[in-house]
């Protein structure tokens, strides 16, 4: 038995489980590799304080064979990170930060590396450049058994047609096709919640690009990087941290190494379990870490900073939605931040609803009503559905799309839970809201709780699912004004086209017994109408 | 108003005696047409001049519904009593109030060129009119009857207005002689109605130009086509000397005016021959003897007040034993009958009428005129009739 007990290093367990990644089947690797990359050009382009311009290019190489590219103006790799961050697993600089990102494990990207070299044999090829140094061309083959990255090629070359940037390049087996959760609705969904990025997308057999031009021209705050706050930190956790602090003490380690503890909340919490305020943290024995772990607990501690997150905005939700989906009425709500297990998160809940292009109701100062057509701006894919279709649900985390496991994710179940007919919407009982309409809830937190490796959908919390809630309520209030409104005013024109309709005939009466001229019978049928339509009110 | 208010004379017959009676004129003798055209006019420049003040415009008119007539025996008709309602221009009122002011106008056409349309054609003509069009005479025939009662107050009748009702009146037989006029020529002619053979007169839908010529002694209002076949067929109304009035259910308005006119000018007694139900007594009879609160604007000249019931009365069913051959009273019958005793002004008026109507609930059976077969085809003539004949100061009022 001993013999064949051996270490798995984790590409080869990847390579076995590649599901838990969002590789499942070709379809999905398509978009998983595409998301994973365009992820890390949008945190990359944020951290450096740049607007991000993505190229995102998708060539048909064999029927089963794709080559993907994605190309940013971020700040480029130095050399010696390059085969690391593209060629080893489980290598970033976020899994240990607290700070809001799109990246977390730093699995993605040398996952989709790894797959494309399964699946077509050619490891991944990456072009860097900052702004300073030269233009480094690398491709590599990565090592499943000791998880890491053998360079295969290695060039320098002084320019390139970017001034910095990175470029990554991979053949997959992979399917490309339209529609729902395909390759094109994740650029448009990514457009809408980074209205600040300009993507620019070229899909396989194309010679022209699709541009998702950017809405807003400046890039987002940056996120602070906290510390941990202790209502997040398990027993485990917390002994881990007791075992390598370099406090000497027990009150300055709760001190340095939480936010939000003071030397007050510090005493309180040693005082509560029992320990002296100089007892040697790394003495602290597994017996006495529990007391302390149900002290901390117990205690009062304010909220945690909230600093580390940065919303989108109410106004740049607007935006985003505004520029890529194209409807009646929009309405937007960022909820004040909130804490889940010490991890402070903030809920941004945006809707957009009515489908135009039809006939457009406008009352006028003096109410009258006009019918105008109204002309569709956009000539993209639909995000909006019909009257008769539930509502789409638009769900991201640190401004990533999710677009897989829709049904099992705490927003969806949030928008369910949600009384959508006092809203205007019609909706039966714990089901997802009829009617053409986006709704769009972004979770920004330092850890977005998902439910699995493949970040598809958000854990319930329900501190999160209060939150969402909150906001799309929020929403809905106003969107119920909104359809109100909009029924009282379509109720009043059909009155008055009704008016409109038999007037003229009032007139034809009294022209015939009266012997009027067409413009006497004119004259008053236009004084009727006046009378009438000022009278009536809305 | 008041002064044209007529009360109701007791008529005795002359046994046997000939007499004769000349077409209706009606006294004062305004000439109605150009009334009919004045009032259309002032209706529509009244409107007119409203709407260009900027003011939404009405029209008034009488509300026709029983709630809105009283019932005096000594007038004998349902008399108006004078609610009005208004119809103001706005949405819910905006077609009707276009599709009047149409029809008055097709009034006024026909006012003037002498020409008419009966009701159904009236329908039709507003197909013309696009989207005002009626989209059935039920619709059209209510604005017709607002037009009327609008243009009552002034004496001027639907047939004033030239719209006449496409159902024929009743049939008639009996010793009465119609003179009417042929429309072409104006020629006198002169129809016997002992002479039809085995048909019948048939009452136009406009009487008054008719003139009439008598021997009877009274006149039957009969309520079905199957009781009058057998009283014309074995001739009682030579038997009994009378005139036979088929009514076919609640008789037209023409078949009313009819009868009302042989009543006055021939100074008949009229007994009326109905089902005994409370739809033979509360509607034909009633509709009959004092008019309907629908048509009240004109009740004074369409009913005939001297009107009696011979039967059937709910009595009667015990008198000739018709027990065996009634029917029960269905749920309508006796809300009818309730609705009567409660709202009918008619019914209140006559404690005689309400013993009756309470009789026929309290059996809560009903009896058709053609019950009397039970005791051999022709005993209604050999037995009913000319026993009832013996009590007429037994008749229900």
């Amino acid at each position: 038995m001993a013999d064949t007990q051996r270490e798995i290093s984790v590409s080869e367990f990847f390579a076995k489980n590649r599901h838990l990644l969002g590789f499942d089947n070709p379809r999905k690797a398509l978009l998983t590799t595409i998301k994973e990359a365009v992820d890390n050009s949008l945190d990359a382009c944020e951290e450096a304080g740049i607007l991000p311009e993505i190229l995102v290019e998708i060539d048909q190489l064999e029927e089963d064979r794709f080559r993907v590219a994605i190309e940013d103006n971020g700040p480029g790799i130095v050399k010696a990170q390059i085969p690391n961050i593209f060629g080893k697993l489980l290598y970033g600089s976020k899994f240990h930060s607290r700070r809001q990102s799109r990246g977390q494990q730093g699995i993605g990207i040398s996952a989709a590396g790894l797959y494309g070299q399964m699946t077509c044999g050619k490891g991944p090829r990456i072009w860097s450049k900052t702004e300073r140094g030269k233009m480094h061309q690398f491709e590599m083959q990565m090592d499943l058994t000791k998880n890491k990255a053998l360079i295969t090629k290695d060039e320098e070359h002084k320019d390139w047609h970017r001034k910095q940037g990175t470029r990554f390049e991979i053949d997959i087996e992979a399917t490309y096709q339209r529609g729902l959760r395909s390759v094109d609705d994740y650029i448009k969904q990514t457009a809408v919640s980074n209205p600040h990025a300009l993507i620019r997308f070229r899909a396989p057999g194309m010679t022209e690009e699709h541009i998702y031009e950017r809405a807003v021209t400046e890039v987002p705050d940056l996120a602070e990087e906290i510390k941990p706050h202790p209502y997040g930190v398990e027993l485990g956790e917390l002994m881990k941290m007791l075992r390598n602090t370099n406090s000497r003490w027990l009150s300055s380690f709760l001190q340095e190494e939480f936010c939000r503890v003071g030397p007050k909340v510090a005493k309180d919490i040693i005082k509560a379990a029992n320990l002296g305020e100089r007892s040697y943290p790394s003495r602290i024995a597994r017996e006495e870490a529990n007391n302390l772990y149900r002290a901390i607990q117990k205690s009062k501690i304010s909220a945690p900073p909230t600093t580390c997150l940065s919303p989108i905005g109410e106004e740049r939700i607007t935006e985003g939605l505004m520029k890529e989906c194209d409807a009646d009425f929009y309405a937007v709500s960022t909820r004040p931040p909130s804490v889940y297990r010490g991890n402070p998160f903030q809920i941004e809940v945006g809707i957009a609803w009515g489908k135009p292009g039809g006939d457009q109701l406008e009352v006028d100062e003096k109410g009258r009503i006009e019918k105008k057509k109204k002309k569709r701006t956009t000539d993209t894919e639909d995000l909006l559905g019909n009257a008769d279709d539930t509502v789409r649900i638009l769900r991201f985390a640190n401004r990533v799309p999710l677009l897989f496991q829709q049904a099992g994710c705490g927003f969806t179940k949030a928008v369910m839970q949600t009384s959508w007919k006092n809203y205007g919407l019609s909706q039966s009982k714990s089901s997802l809201p009829i009617g053409s309409a986006v709704i769009f809830i972004h979770m920004a937190s330092v850890w977005v709780p998902f439910t699995s490796e493949a970040k598809e959908a958000i854990a319930q919390y329900p501190e999160i699912l209060k939150e969402v809630k909150l906001a799309l309520q929020e929403v809905g209030r106003k969107l119920g004004v909104h359809i109100r409104r909009g029924k009282k005013v379509s109720s009043e024109f059909q009155k008055r086209s009704y008016i409109e309709k038999y007037l003229p005939h009032v007139g034809i009466g009294l022209q015939e017994i009266l012997g009027l001229s067409m413009e006497d019978r004119e004259e008053v049928v236009e004084a009727l109408r006046d009378t009438m339509e000022t009278t009536r009110k809305i | 108003m008041a002064a044209k208010k007529k009360v109701v004379k007791k008529i005795t017959a002359k046994k046997g005696v000939k007499r004769t009676v000349g077409p209706y004129e009606k006294k004062g003798n305004k000439d109605l047409k150009s009334v009919a055209l004045q009032s259309i006019q002032e209706v529509a420049t009244d409107v007119y001049r409203t709407a260009s003040k900027g003011i939404l415009p009405d029209m008034t008119m009488p509300q026709r519904n029983l709630a809105n007539v009283t019932y005096d025996p000594k007038m004998g008709y349902f008399e108006l009593k004078g609610n009005m309602k208004t119809r103001t221009l706005d949405v819910n009122s905006v077609k009707t109030f276009a599709q009047t002011l149409r029809l008055m106008s097709l009034a006024k056409d026909m006012v003037g060129d002498d020409d008419f349309a009966t009701k159904r054609e009236a329908y039709y003509v507003s197909k013309n009119w696009g989207d005002a069009k009626f989209n059935e005479q039920r619709e059209s025939d209510m604005v017709l009857d607002d037009i009327e009662g609008m243009f009552s107050v002034k004496d001027v009748t639907r047939e004033i207005l030239r719209f006449v009702p496409e159902e024929h009146g009743g049939s008639v037989v009996g010793a009465l002689t119609v003179i009417d006029r042929d429309p072409e020529t104006g020629e006198a002619i002169r129809s016997d109605c002992a002479a039809m053979g085995s048909g019948a007169y048939t009452v136009p839908s406009s009487v008054d130009h008719l003139g009439f010529e008598t021997t009877a002694d009274f006149v039957l209002a009969i309520e079905t086509g199957g009781m009058f076949q057998r009283l014309n067929h074995h001739r009682y109304w030579r038997t009994a000397n009378c005139i036979l009035v088929e009514m076919g259910g609640v008789p037209t308005r023409a078949t009313r005016r009819f009868v009302r006119r042989i009543a006055d000018g021939l100074k008949l007694p009229v007994f009326a021959f109905v089902d005994c139900d409370p739809y033979g007594i509360c509607n034909i009879y009633r509709t009959l003897k004092v008019g309907s609160g629908q048509a009240a604007h004109v009740n004074e000249t369409f009913c005939v007040p001297t009107a009696h019931y011979l039967g059937v009365t709910p009595q009667d069913i015990i008198d000739f034993g018709l027990e065996d051959a009634t029917h029960p009273l269905l749920p309508v019958d006796i809300k009818r009958a309730k609705d009567a005793l409660k709202n009918d002004p008619f019914f209140q008026a006559y404690p005689k009428w309400k013993a009756a109507l309470k009789q026929m609930l309290k059996m809560g059976v009903r009896a058709e005129q053609q019950a009397f077969a039970k005791w051999g085809l022709n005993f209604v003539i050999e037995e009913y009739l000319p026993v009832k004949m013996k009590q007429i100061h037994k008749f229900l009022p």
